[in-house]
C-alpha cells in the first residue's frame, strides 16, 4: 500500500516536471524578451534617422524634424493654446472630492513632478497602470463619477500633472515579473501589428515615414512621441488624452478602436514610454 | 471664473508688442452637434484694445475665426506702466473686459 | 362588328389577368427567396465579423457595410442588402486574414 502510494507520486511528479517543462520552453520558446537592448536598438534608430535633431528633441515631434512649423510653433508657445487647459487643471486638482479628499492624497508626492514615473506595472493586479487609469480609480475611490477617457477633464488633469513634470526624464520600471515582460511584449506586439482596413501598423507611420507629411500634417517620431501628452491639437479645436490619441489613429486607418484603456492600450503605453525612457517630459503640447 | 483674456504687452524702441489669447467657442453655426442638432452660431463680434482713450486695434470679427482665438500686433507709443484696456462682445451680448500693464 | 370588338375586349381582359398571374406567381418565390437569402449573406457576415472581434480587429468598413445591409432589408431592398452583407463579409474575411497574418508578421517591421 505504502510503497504503491510512492510510486504513484512518483509518476505524478515525473508527469508534473515534463508538464512544466513543455509550459516553460512554450514561453521561453520565443525570441527572448530584453526591453533593455529594445529601447538601446529602438532609439539608435531614430537617433541614426535623424542624425541633426538632438536627443531631447524628439519630444517636440514634428517640429524637431520641420524648420517652418518649428517657427510658428515658437511664436505660439509664447502663448500656449493649452493655457486654459492646464488652468482648468490645476482648479479641479486641488478642488476636494465630496469626502473632502483630493487627488493628491491618491498619489505619491501629492501628484506632483510624478508624471515620469506613469504608466507602471502593478504587480498586485498584474496589470499596466496608466496615469489617467490611476486618476480614474481615485476619482472611484472617493466616490466620484470617473471622467470619460477621451474628454477634456481628463485631459486638463494630465496637463497640469504633466506641466508639474516638466523636463524629468521618463523612468519608467519593467519588474522582473513574467507578466510584466509579457505586458511590454504585447503593447510592443499591438505597435508593430498592421491593422485596420488601410493595412497600417503603428509603426508604419511613427517609425517608417517620421518627418515626412500624411496630407498636411508632419508626422510626430514615435520616439517621445508620449511625452509631450495630452496635447493640444489644432484640428480638434481641443484638447486630446493619450486614449484619445490611440483611438482615433485607429480609426484613422480603419480599425474600430477597442475601449479606451483596454488591456492592449495600457500594454502599448508601457511599451512606448518604456522605450523613451531618459527623454523629459515635455506636455501639455501643442501640435497642428 | 477667472478671466477669458489673457494678455501680454512689451514695449522695445517706440513700438508696443501686444499678444492676447481669448477663451471663446467661436461656434460659427454651420456644426452640428452629436445628436444631428445645429450649434448655433457664437461668435466674438468686435474685439478692442484701448490704451490712453485711444482705440489703437479694432478687429470685427464673424464666424470663420476659431476657436479660443489668438492675437497679435503692435502700435506706436505706449510705455511701460501703461494701461492696455481690452474689451470683447459676442453675437449674444456677452461682453468681458480687463486691463493690462504694459511692461 | 360588335361582336369582333366584345370579345377583343374579352379576350384582352384574359389576357391582362394571365399576365397579372404569372408576373406575380413569378415575383412570390423570388422576393421570398430574396429575403432568405439576405438572412444568409447577413449571418455569414456576421459570422465572419465575429471572429474579427475575436481577434480584436474589426474594420470600420465592414462595420459600416453591415450597418448598410440592416437598413436596406429594413426598406424591404434585399437585392441592395445582399450586395451589402457580401461586401460586408469579404470585409470581414479580409480582416481575420489580417490578423492571423499579422501574428507573426509584425516581427518584420520591429526595430532591432
Amino acid at each position: 500500500m505504502h510503497a504503491r502510494h510512492i510510486f504513484l507520486s512518483a509518476i505524478a511528479a515525473l508527469v508534473g516536471g515534463v508538464l512544466a517543462c513543455v509550459a516553460a520552453s512554450a514561453i521561453a520558446a520565443p525570441d527572448k524578451i530584453d526591453p533593455a537592448a529594445d529601447a538601446k536598438a529602438f532609439q539608435k534608430y531614430f537617433t541614426d534617422k535623424f542624425p541633426q535633431v538632438k536627443f531631447e528633441d524628439f519630444v517636440n515631434g514634428p517640429y524637431s524634424m520641420n524648420e517652418d512649423m518649428r517657427k510658428q510653433w515658437e511664436e505660439k508657445e509664447q502663448f500656449p493654446p493649452y493655457e486654459f487647459s492646464l488652468e482648468a487643471g490645476k482648479e479641479v486638482f486641488a478642488t476636494p472630492f465630496g469626502n473632502g479628499k483630493t487627488y493628491a492624497d491618491c498619489f505619491p508626492n501629492g501628484g506632483l513632478g510624478i508624471r515620469q514615473n506613469y504608466p507602471y506595472f502593478d504587480e498586485k493586479e498584474g496589470k499596466v497602470v496608466t496615469l489617467e487609469l490611476a486618476l480614474n480609480r481615485c476619482r472611484e475611490a472617493n466616490g466620484e463619477a470617473p471622467y470619460s477617457y477621451v474628454d477634456d477633464e481628463m485631459a486638463s488633469l494630465t496637463a497640469y500633472m504633466a506641466f508639474t513634470s516638466r523636463g524629468k526624464p521618463f523612468d519608467i520600471k519593467i519588474p522582473n515579473d513574467p507578466r510584466a515582460l509579457q505586458a511590454y511584449e504585447n503593447g510592443k506586439r499591438y505597435f508593430y501589428t498592421r491593422r485596420g482596413q488601410l493595412n497600417f501598423s503603428c509603426a508604419t507611420c511613427h517609425v517608417q515615414s517620421p518627418g515626412e507629411r500624411i496630407r498636411a500634417e508632419v508626422l510626430a517620431p514615435a520616439l517621445g512621441i508620449l511625452n509631450a501628452m495630452p496635447i493640444y491639437r489644432s484640428e480638434w479645436s481641443g484638447m486630446g488624452t493619450i486614449s484619445r490619441r490611440l483611438v482615433t489613429c485607429n480609426s484613422q486607418t480603419r480599425a474600430v478602436p477597442l475601449e479606451p484603456q483596454s488591456d492592449e492600450y495600457r500594454d502599448l503605453e508601457y511599451f512606448l514610454s518604456y522605450v523613451s525612457n531618459g527623454l523629459p517630459i515635455s506636455g501639455p503640447g501643442a501640435r497642428p | 471664473m477667472a478671466s477669458t483674456i489673457r494678455v501680454r504687452a512689451t514695449v522695445s524702441g517706440d513700438t508696443t508688442e501686444v499678444q492676447a489669447l481669448i477663451q471663446h467657442p467661436m461656434d460659427s453655426g454651420f456644426v452640428k452637434d452629436a445628436q444631428g442638432q445645429i450649434i448655433p452660431a457664437h461668435f466674438i463680434q468686435q474685439l478692442t484694445f484701448e490704451h490712453g482713450g485711444r482705440t489703437v486695434f479694432l478687429a470685427n470679427w464673424g464666424a470663420a475665426v476659431s476657436k479660443d482665438p489668438y492675437v497679435k500686433f503692435s502700435f506706436k507709443g505706449g510705455a511701460k506702466g501703461d494701461d492696455l484696456k481690452i474689451n470683447w462682445m459676442d453675437n449674444k451680448g456677452a461682453t468681458d473686459s480687463t486691463t493690462a500693464k504694459i511692461s | 362588328m360588335k361582336k369582333l370588338v366584345k370579345n377583343l375586349v374579352r379576350n384582352l381582359g384574359f389576357a391582362a389577368v394571365l399576365l397579372a398571374v404569372l408576373l406575380l406567381a413569378g415575383a412570390m418565390p423570388a422576393l421570398a427567396a430574396s429575403e432568405q437569402d439576405y438572412e444568409a449573406a447577413f449571418a455569414a457576415a456576421a459570422a465572419a465579423e465575429k471572429q474579427a472581434a475575436w481577434l480584436r480587429n474589426e474594420w470600420t468598413p465592414t462595420e459600416a457595410q453591415l450597418a448598410a445591409a440592416k437598413k436596406a432589408a429594413a426598406a424591404g431592398d434585399f437585392a441592395a442588402a445582399i450586395t451589402a452583407a457580401k461586401e460586408a463579409e469579404a470585409l470581414a474575411k479580409a480582416s481575420v486574414f489580417q490578423a492571423t497574418s499579422e501574428s507573426e508578421r509584425w516581427k518584420d517591421m520591429e526595430i532591432r
